[in-house]
């Protein structure tokens, strides 16, 4: 019988979700900034002094909930969580992809990966 | 250019210190022009104006990046910084972000023609992220005086790294038990066919691949470099093999320290933006144009860029001035 996956399909479909993953993020941050440089483009930036960004900047809930009324600068950092979420999704298909390869030491290893990725990501390390 | 009205009220004369002795002053004036710079810090520049000259430095640095294959996001960071007076930590936020979008990128071609390794990726992914999320908690303890000295190392490195021909291929390779173990030997595509290669030193290239991430974390790059030589000198792995799986392996490195970052505040989505398209945009323009260029005098005065930026980062970091 034919293995599930094999190493050469598996390098297909990740790169396939590398590029739509990337795509679809640029997208998303593209149409945000539009809106943002019509909505303040002409105000005066503030970059020079550490400040941090808004706590409904910085998780996802807060995040999420602003883009249904297409809060600009929310559409905007959704395409970047959007980003950050495209390896994160690649090492979970690389996760099932082991699995149904039973390969069992890199079922282990892609595990500890996505473990830290999602603990940094749901974390609240604000400290 | 709509720029020329808003730059003529940006230039100043350089602020001085108590700090200022002669010595301070010949240095400065070599090293650092300031008059010429552009600086948000005293400029009347609108969130338009400096979005179109985050994106112009972006699409540079993302097109000399793909064409000379280093990556473009070390760059961005001290041009925010030095010529635009960013502050550090927003600077280095959006530079990490836009690594993911370029490393994804790229990565996608370099996996479908089948040069990059996934298990060594994978395996390594496990030092460079915990090295990447211990890297971005350290960043928010150590000074921006100190954090931008390593900066400027770290670019130092990436200047010598750039300017270097890419080394010969070394045949004979010993064979580490451990990539056995691991089946880390792979092979890779060349015009005579798919030539297999074994991995040594995997202990080794572990522990470096945790300095990578630890520094990828710490200030908000790629680290591709330091990924290259922890693969192509430590393991011995061949150079294109070493130089895509690294590209492979920055997107999940620099996803490990996103979380930190965002959940710190330092990602803001207005400069974030620029960067971000700008980089994507320069290095699928660079990518194009790739096959034919002059690779080895890019590399060269990309090699030039990077170490003036290098002094100057640490110059102003020394000077207090981050």
């Amino acid at each position: 019988m034919r293995p599930p996956l094999t190493d050469r399909e598996v390098d297909e479909i990740i790169g396939g979700l590398l590029r739509y993953g990337v795509m679809l993020a640029a997208s998303v941050v593209a149409a945000g900034g539009i809106w943002y440089l019509i909505q303040y483009g002409t105000s005066l930036p503030g970059y020079h002094v550490f400040r941090g960004e808004p706590e409904y900047l910085r998780h996802l809930r807060g995040i999420v909930s602003g883009v249904p009324g297409f809060h600009c600068r929310r559409v905007i950092q959704f395409g970047l969580v959007l980003l950050i979420a495209t390896p994160v999704a690649r090492v979970a298909f690389s996760v099932v992809a082991f699995v149904l390869q039973r390969d069992r030491t890199y079922v282990a290893i892609t595990a500890i990966v996505l473990a830290v990725l999602l603990f940094s990501l749901t974390g609240r390390m604000s400290g | 250019m709509c720029f020329g009205v808003a730059c003529a009220g940006m230039v100043r004369a350089p602020a001085h210190t108590a700090q200022d002795r002669a010595g301070w002053k010949a240095l400065q004036s070599i090293v650092a022009p300031r008059a010429v710079y552009l600086r948000t810090r005293d400029s009347i520049l609108n969130i338009l104006e400096l979005t179109a000259l985050v994106g112009l430095v972006s699409v540079a640095a993302g097109f000399l990046g793909a064409l000379t294959g280093l990556g473009g996001g070390v760059v961005i960071t001290p041009a925010m910084v030095l010529l635009l007076g960013i502050d550090l930590h927003y600077a280095m936020g959006a530079t990490l972000i836009s690594v993911i979008a370029t490393s994804s990128g790229a990565a996608a071609a370099y996996v479908r023609e089948g040069f990059s390794n996934i298990r060594i990726g994978m395996f390594l992914e496990i030092a460079t992220t915990v090295g990447a999320v211990c890297g971005a908690f350290a960043a928010a303890k150590i000074s921006p005086s100190i954090l931008g000295v390593i900066f400027g190392l770290v670019l130092l490195h990436s200047a010598w790294v750039s300017t270097r021909a890419r080394p010969a291929p070394r045949p004979g390779e010993t064979d580490d038990p451990l990539a056995t173990r691991l089946r880390l030997n792979g092979s890779f595509p060349t015009p005579e066919g798919l030539r297999s290669y074994k991995v040594s030193h995997v202990k080794t290239g572990f522990s470096l691949m945790f300095v990578a991430g630890a520094l990828s974390g710490l200030l908000g790059i790629g680290s591709g470099a330091l990924k290259v030589v922890a693969m192509d000198r430590a393991m011995r792995i061949p150079f294109k093999v070493s130089t895509t799986t690294s590209n492979f392996m920055i997107g999940v490195t620099a996803a490990a320290s996103a979380g930190v970052y965002l959940n710190r505040g330092y990602i803001d989505p207005g400069l974030t933006m620029p960067v971000v398209l700008g980089v994507l945009g320069g290095s699928v323009l660079g990518a194009r144009l790739l096959p034919g260029a002059p690779t080895m005098t890019l590399r060269r005065i990309f090699g030039v860029v990077v170490g003036v930026l290098a002094i100057e980062m640490i110059y102003n970091a020394i000077a207090g001035k981050l």
